[in-house]
């Protein structure tokens, strides 16, 4: 009935485990009490869950994303309070077991349930209004793209209090992950929770790359994008061409797993090396995808608060590009330690090292950008910079390690972690925070507090300072990653001063969070009425905060790559239109919802042998599809008059704006 | 206010969005076959590497039955020959021969389908299953996830006879037709590399 799952796999006696599952269940308890309270279930299932409203699934997907970079957070402060201690004769308060555990789940989900759904749901939130489109291309699709993510991180969870994780890292280490060493049902749960989501990312790729291609604003041609999209684009093409890659190492190690072939071992023909090679020839491009879209919301920023065209645009777009294609040939840097040729180590180094001349070019772009702008130093604004300054760090010693002797040296050692770390963080991590600053009137309809946001800046940002900066000490010291105890007395000052850093980012998170619930306290205060709260370049601020259903109802007209800014030069914007007409959208679906259900029953079956579910889940999610295959009535109508009503109601707060500025203008 | 002119764009706005929709749809299952091509991709690229590595197993002159392959890979092509007829009769919109067209198909397929799974049973009864060697791993994954392909194209195309005498041809039925005629097509070609890298320079000792 239950498969392998025994009471026994629930870890009762441990109690930093039974900690985190307490207070995350009791926490779980409370917001379902809540909701239950204030009787908001129906509200939840119909304007949410079933929505298939891009700007609604955008904000589920940050949500889903913010509260996993909790989880994640707390498994890096976990692991830098571990190395602080354990050196010498002290072993820390963690077991090598699951110290394993921990920096595994880190990787997993910072990588797979933070960056991917917080890119994705800005992606969701502003791709279709930048291109003056009313909803994506397939709606329903989005809605299941968002759940079967939400089930992987459901996955993730579960982990936690029932069984254990997978102690093989996020990338997977061959043969260790395999059933021989790994009996366990840890690289399962692994597995199943990045299996989940990462078809989940391979529907939205083609989603969104058929939204852009085809549901462009007329006038719009592909160099008038606004960059933001432009970087979604590219990063739809990477999610369409290296994602199955992914899904297909996967399915090999769930076939070694469960059916005792022989793809990753190390007996009977199995080849350890092609894990390596598949897993990086997804995960290299999957750099790019979580971090293009940020060099997006930072283009779209620092244009924006320095009151100027966007410096370059041609050569960012094309910068971009060739940073798409450039991807896919360096995945042999991740192991350049393999035992290849040297010729095969010299090609993905020169490549390597190739891809930095696109990027530098994009920095030049930006500070041109700001170079005798107008600037406003707001919070987005502020990520941007603080993004400019770090990351080079890491580029630098990204190039550092393309030559293969020099990456000998460091190869695996904390000064990988460092550069990745300066990456990840200020490249992706920053311009999402940026782009949550920027475009959260958009969907709220008011500002966030500009002072927990610069605190929130200062704290990542010393705190990442302070915490990676001795990572690269510690590699050229020669310390390998992932060590849960040392015997290098030297080592642990060093590692003493990272876990004061990891505390420092703590207090950014805190400032965020508290950001967040002032702002929404405070919300009368910070109002956005006209719905361009930033004085705006592109299409997304044309519309109201929040924007109604329908995004836009009479389609613009695109002539410039800024085409809101020409129009607010031109004295065009905010005219009525003659006429309104009826509008047709998708109506909301409950499929999304009952295959990320299915999926998560079918994922957690698989892991515990419950075969009978796991066959009545997977029926479940075909007989699903096709439901929605056959379902022909997908489509309802806003009739013109309500349009007319909702735009005018929004006219007239313009208006109320331009007059109250324009009294005190008079006044002042 | 004039309701018959709500009217009118109200039914003229629909269906301009329907043939919008229709289009992007068979837009994005081109994308979506090409994703798919990337997973047959890594297969065969899989296949490249492992399909040497026997582990002192069976090989592939021991186990490949070249006539029968022949007749399964027949039934295979004609088949696409026969959903291309059924289409050509769509267009003339011929509800009995579009019928007629993907019976015919569907028995095909299930016959393919019907071969492999003899084929693997064999194999696996005469110890040459997948957990045989790295050779085996591969051959029954690349093999058997075209299989597990057809097996899908041949629900969706029962759905889809359903759907043709229930709804007839509108324009999403056909729509989906058309799809599925890609899919079906593209499963076609993937197999002629199955059929061509796997089983002929096997058999030849050349993979």
């Amino acid at each position: 009935m239950f498969g392998k799952l025994q009471l026994s796999d629930i870890p009762y006696n441990d109690p930093i485990i039974m900690g985190a599952v307490v207070s995350s269940t009791v926490l779980a308890l409370v917001i379902i009490a809540l909701i239950t309270y204030y009787k908001k279930w129906g509200y939840l299932w119909t304007e949410w869950f079933t929505s298939v409203d891009h700007k609604k699934i955008g904000v589920m997907y940050i949500i889903f994303a913010l509260v996993m970079l909790l989880r994640g957070f707390a498994d890096g402060i976990m692991m830098r309070a571990q190395q602080a201690m354990a050196a010498g004769a002290d072993h820390g308060y963690l077991t090598p077991h699951h110290y394993d555990q921990i920096f595994g789940s880190h990787g997993t989900i910072m990588i797979i349930f933070v960056a991917m759904p917080f890119i994705v749901g800005l992606m969701n939130l502003v791709v279709p209004l930048q291109i003056g489109a009313r909803d994506v291309a397939f709606p329903v699709m989005n809605s299941i793209s968002l759940w079967l993510t939400v089930a992987g991180g459901m996955i993730m969870m579960i982990s936690l209090g029932v069984g254990e994780f997978s102690n093989t890292g996020w990338t997977g280490i061959a043969p260790l992950f395999e059933k021989t060493y790994n009996p366990g049902v840890g690289v399962d749960y692994w597995m199943w929770a990045f299996q989940l989501a990462g078809i989940g990312s391979t529907l939205t790729g083609i989603n969104f790359f058929v939204t852009i291609v085809k549901m462009r604003a007329p006038g719009m041609k592909f160099m008038k994008m606004p960059l933001f999209t432009w970087t979604a684009l590219t990063t739809n093409v990477l999610m369409i061409l290296s994602f199955p890659v992914i899904t297909v190492a996967l399915f090999l190690l769930t076939f070694d797993r469960y059916l005792g072939m022989h793809f990753f071992t190390n007996a009977l023909g199995g080849n350890m090396m092609m894990w390596n090679n598949l897993f990086w020839m997804w995960g290299h491009p999957e750099v790019y995808i979580v971090i293009l879209p940020a060099f997006g919301v930072f283009s779209e920023v620092v244009a924006t608060f320095s009151k100027k065209k966007l410096f370059g645009y041609t050569s960012l777009v094309y910068a971009t590009a060739v940073i798409m294609f450039l991807s896919f040939t360096v995945w042999l840097h991740h192991f350049f330690t393999m035992g290849n040729t040297p010729d095969v180590n010299i090609f993905f180094g020169i490549t390597t090292m190739m891809i930095a001349i696109p990027t530098g070019v994009k920095v030049y772009d930006w500070l041109f950008t700001m170079y005798r702008g107008k600037i406003t130093f707001t919070t987005p604004m502020y990520w941007t910079m603080g993004f400019l300054t770090i990351f080079v760090i890491g580029g630098m010693t990204g190039v550092l390690m393309a030559i293969p002797p020099a990456d000998f040296v460091v190869h695996n050692s904390l000064f990988l972690i460092a550069h990745f770390h300066n990456m990840l963080i200020p490249g992706a991590l920053f311009g999402y925070l940026a782009g949550l600053n920027y475009w959260f009137p958009k969907s709220f309809g008011f500002k966030l507090n500009e002072t927990w946001g610069k605190l929130s800046f200062w704290g990542w940002t010393v705190g990442f300072i302070v915490a990676f900066a001795p990572l690269y000490v510690l590699g050229f010291m020669g310390m390998p990653r992932r060590l849960a105890h040392y015997d290098n007395m030297a080592w642990q000052p060093w590692l003493i001063v990272a876990a004061v850093g990891a505390l420092i980012i703590a207090f950014g998170i805190f400032a965020q969070l508290v950001q967040l619930f002032l702002s929404i306290k405070d919300r009368k205060k910070n109002m956005d009425v006209t719905g361009d709260p930033w004085d705006g370049r592109t299409l997304e601020w044309m519309t109201s905060s929040p924007p109604p259903d329908y995004n836009f109802a009479i389609i613009p007209k695109v002539d410039e790559l800024d085409e809101f800014w020409a129009m607010k030069e031109k004295g065009v914007a905010y005219k009525k239109p003659k006429k309104y007409f009826d509008i047709v959208m998708p109506k909301n679906q409950p499929h999304g919802v009952v295959i990320g259900v299915l999926a998560t029953a079918f994922a957690f079956a698989m892991v515990w042998y419950i075969w009978w579910l796991a066959i009545a889940s997977l029926v479940g999610m075909i007989v699903t599809v096709i439901m929605i295959g056959a379902n022909d009535d997908m489509e309802y109508i806003i009739p013109a008059d309500e349009v007319e009503r909702i735009e005018n109601e929004h006219f007239a707060k313009v208006a109320l704006a331009q007059a109250n500025v324009n009294k005190n203008e008079t006044e002042g | 206010m004039n309701t018959d002119i709500t009217n009118l764009d109200a039914a003229k706005a629909r269906e301009l969005e329907h043939a919008h929709h229709l289009e992007m749809k068979t837009f994005g299952f081109w994308i979506y076959l090409m994703s798919d091509l990337v997973i047959f991709s890594v297969l065969f690229a899989t296949f490249a590497v492992h399909g040497k590595n026997y582990a002192g197993g069976p090989t592939p002159q021991q186990l490949y039955d070249i006539p029968y392959l022949f007749v399964e890979t027949m039934f295979l092509l004609v088949s696409s020959v026969t959903y291309g007829l059924s289409m050509v009769a769509m267009q003339h919109n011929n509800k009995k021969m579009v019928l007629v067209g993907l019976v015919i198909t569907f028995l095909l397929g299930l016959g393919f389908v019907s071969m492999e799974i003899h084929e693997f049973y064999g194999m696996i009864m005469s110890n040459a299953g997948p957990d045989r060697s790295g050779y085996l791993s591969s051959f029954f994954t690349l093999v058997g996830t075209h299989g597990t392909h057809v097996s899908f194209g041949l629900l969706w195309m029962g759905i889809m006879m359903y759907q043709v005498v229930k709804r007839g041809f509108t324009a999403e039925v056909r729509s989906r037709l058309m799809r599925l005629s890609l899919f079906w097509h593209f499963l076609d070609i993937v197999w002629v590399g199955v059929f061509t890298v796997v089983y002929l320079l096997g058999w030849m000792g050349v993979s």
